[in-house]
C-alpha cells in the first residue's frame, strides 16, 4: 500500500524537472534584449485601457457554486460504486435516492434560473 | 540469486524487467526507489517525446481533411522533422515576462499544467503488468489530478495582466469545471460494473468491452473529455478568432511550448483512458496472456501493441472531430452540459445501479451486457424523443423558428408541407 504511494510521491517530486529543463534551456539560449515596448501587454497594438484585473460576470460564480455542490456530492458516489458488489438491494435504493436528491438539486438550480446565461 | 541471461531476456520480452531486477537485487528500500525513479523517467520521457509525433500527426491529418498537404519540407517527403524544427525555434526565442505580470502566478502556471499532465500517466495500464502503479483508487486519482489543470489555467490568465488572457481563464473555469460533472458521473458506470476503481481491475472486468455494454456512458465520457482537454468544438478558452489565444496569449518561447505540450499529453491520456475504460485496454481475445515455450510471455508485448492501436484509434477520432466541427458559443456549451449531459448521466447511473442488482448472479457476462445494452438504448431513445418533443414545442411557440440551425428556406418549406414534418437539423 505505502509502496504504491511511494511511486506517486516520487513522481510528484521528479515531475517539475521535465517542464523545467526546456524552460531553463530556453532561458539560456534565447537572446536577452528587453525594452518597454516589447514587454507591454498584447492588445491589438493599442495600449490597454485601465487595469487588466477587471470585474467578471457573476454568472461564472454561479456555475462554480453549482459545480462545487455537484462535485462534493459525486465524491460520495465513488465508494458506493466501488463497493457495489457488497451492497444489498436496500443499499442500492438508498444510493438511487441519493442520486435522485442530486437531480433534485439540479432541478432547483435550473428552476431558479441559475443555469441561464444572461 | 545470480544473473541469468535467459531469465533476463524472458523478463525483457514480457516487459517485466523491474520485477526481475527486484528479485535479483533483493527487496530493499533503495532497490524500490531506483526502480520507481526509472519508471517515472521512462513514463515522462515517453510522454514528452511522443508529443513531437502527435503534433506532426495532427497537422498532417487536419491538412488532409481540409484538402491540403500539410508539412512536407523539413525531414523528407512527409515533413517528419517539422516539429523538431519548431521545438528548436521555440528554444531560441527570447524569454519575456510582460510588464505588470504577477510573476509567481505567471511562472508557476506552465510548470503546474505539465506536472498534472504527466502525473496522471502513473495509473495508465500499458500492458499486463506494465503500469506505473496500480492504485486501488486509480480512476479517482485521475479525476483529482486532472482538476489541477483548471487551477493552472486560472493562474496563467490572472498572472498575465492581459484582458484576453483573463477572459480565456474565466471561460476555462466555467467550462472545465462544468464538464467535470458528467465526466465523473459517466465514469461511475464502468466502476460500478467492474466493482473497483483500479484501472487494472476495470480492464480485467471487460469480458465484453464496456463500449458495447454501456455505449451511452462512453459517449458522455467522450464528449466531456473533449471539453476537458479544451479541444474543438469546445476550444473557446483559447478561441483564436475571439480572444487571440486566451489564457496563454502572453506566453512565448518554451513557456508557451509547455501549455501546448500539456494539451497534447492530456489529449493522448484521454484517448488512452477511454481505450482502457471502455475499449478493454490491452485485452485482445485472450492473446494478451499468450505464453510461448517455457515462460516466454510474448502476450504482454501483444497487449502493448493492442493498447497503442486502440489509443491511437481514439486519438484519431479527436483529430477528426477537430477537423470537422466549428466552435460553439459559451452559453450553448454550458446549456448543453447542465441541461442535457448532466441529467442524462444522472439517469444513466441510477438505471445502471438498480438494473445491475436485479440481474441474477447466474447470468453470463454476455447476458449481463445485453441487459445493460438494452437499457442504454432505451434511455437514448427516450432522450431523443424528449428532445424531439421539446424542439416541436419551441417551434410552435416561436412560429416555426426553433432557434436551431434551420435555414429560412427549410423553414418555409416546413410550414408549407406539414406540421409533423421534422427538418433534419432540428434533432
Amino acid at each position: 500500500m505505502s509502496q504504491d504511494w511511494q511511486f506517486v510521491a516520487l513522481f510528484l517530486i521528479l515531475s517539475p524537472i521535465f517542464p523545467a529543463a526546456p524552460v531553463i534551456l530556453n532561458h539560456l539560449l534565447g537572446p536577452k534584449k528587453p525594452n518597454p515596448i516589447k514587454q507591454q501587454t498584447y492588445e491589438c497594438g493599442i495600449e490597454t485601457v485601465g487595469s487588466s484585473w477587471v470585474q467578471f460576470k457573476v454568472q461564472y460564480y454561479v456555475y462554480a457554486l453549482v459545480f462545487v455542490i455537484f462535485d462534493v456530492e459525486a465524491v460520495f458516489l465513488f465508494p458506493i460504486a466501488a463497493a457495489y458488489g457488497q451492497l444489498t438491494l436496500f443499499g442500492v435504493f438508498a444510493a438511487a435516492l441519493f442520486i435522485f436528491l442530486l437531480a433534485d438539486g439540479l432541478a432547483y438550480a435550473w428552476g431558479r434560473g441559475a443555469l441561464e446565461w444572461i | 540469486m545470480s544473473f541469468n541471461l535467459n531469465e533476463f531476456l524472458k523478463s525483457l520480452v514480457s516487459l517485466t524487467v523491474s520485477d526481475y531486477l527486484r528479485q535479483l537485487w533483493g527487496d530493499q528500500l533503495w532497490v524500490g526507489l531506483v526502480l520507481d525513479i526509472l519508471g517515472v523517467v521512462i513514463i515522462s520521457t515517453f510522454c514528452l517525446l511522443i508529443v513531437i509525433f502527435l503534433i506532426w500527426l495532427e497537422r498532417k491529418v487536419i491538412a488532409r481533411i481540409q484538402q491540403r498537404i500539410g508539412p512536407n519540407r523539413v525531414g523528407g517527403r512527409y515533413g517528419l522533422l517539422q516539429t523538431v524544427a519548431d521545438v528548436i525555434k521555440l528554444l531560441i526565442k527570447e524569454d519575456i515576462t510582460p510588464m505588470g505580470a504577477d510573476r509567481v502566478a505567471y511562472w508557476l502556471a506552465p510548470f503546474l499544467i505539465v506536472m498534472a499532465a504527466l502525473i496522471v500517466w502513473a495509473i495508465m495500464p500499458f500492458a499486463p503488468g506494465v503500469i506505473g502503479v496500480d492504485l486501488n483508487i486509480g480512476v479517482f486519482f485521475f479525476l483529482a489530478i486532472s482538476s489541477v489543470s483548471v487551477v493552472s489555467l486560472l493562474l496563467a490568465g490572472w498572472g498575465s495582466n492581459n484582458k484576453y488572457a483573463l477572459l480565456g481563464a474565466f471561460r476555462s473555469v466555467a467550462q472545465l469545471v462544468s464538464y467535470e460533472v458528467p465526466m465523473i458521473l459517466a465514469l461511475l458506470v464502468p466502476i460500478l460494473l467492474a466493482r473497483s476503481m483500479s484501472t487494472v481491475s476495470i480492464v480485467a472486468a471487460q469480458t465484453v468491452p464496456f463500449l458495447l455494454v454501456v455505449p451511452l456512458a462512453a459517449l458522455i465520457f467522450f464528449i466531456s473529455s473533449l471539453a476537458e482537454t479544451g479541444r474543438t468544438p469546445f476550444d473557446l478558452l483559447e478561441a483564436e478568432s475571439e480572444i487571440v489565444a486566451g489564457f496563454h496569449v502572453e506566453y512565448g518561447g518554451m513557456k508557451f511550448g509547455m501549455f501546448f505540450l500539456a494539451e497534447f499529453v492530456n489529449t493522448l491520456f484521454m484517448s488512452g483512458f477511454f481505450a482502457t475504460v471502455f475499449l478493454g485496454g490491452y485485452r485482445f481475445f485472450g492473446l494478451e496472456n499468450l505464453v510461448i515455450g517455457d515462460g516466454w510471455a510474448v502476450g504482454n508485448l501483444i497487449g502493448l501493441v493492442v493498447f497503442f492501436v486502440k489509443m491511437f484509434a481514439v486519438y484519431f477520432v479527436y483529430i477528426w472531430i477537430r477537423g470537422t466541427l466549428p466552435r460553439v458559443r459559451v452559453d450553448q456549451i454550458l446549456n448543453y452540459n447542465w441541461k442535457f449531459l448532466v441529467p442524462v448521466s444522472l439517469v444513466l447511473v441510477m438505471v445502471t445501479a438498480v438494473l445491475d442488482k436485479f440481474i441474477p448472479e447466474s447470468f453470463s457476462a454476455y447476458a449481463r451486457a445485453g441487459a445493460h445494452l438494452t437499457a442504454n438504448v432505451l434511455i437514448a431513445l427516450v432522450t431523443i424523443e424528449i428532445l424531439r418533443a421539446y424542439a416541436r414545442r419551441q417551434r410552435r411557440l416561436t412560429g416555426g423558428d426553433s432557434g436551431l440551425a434551420v435555414t429560412a428556406a427549410e423553414d418555409h418549406a416546413h410550414q408549407e408541407t406539414a406540421v409533423h414534418h421534422e427538418p433534419a437539423a432540428a434533432h
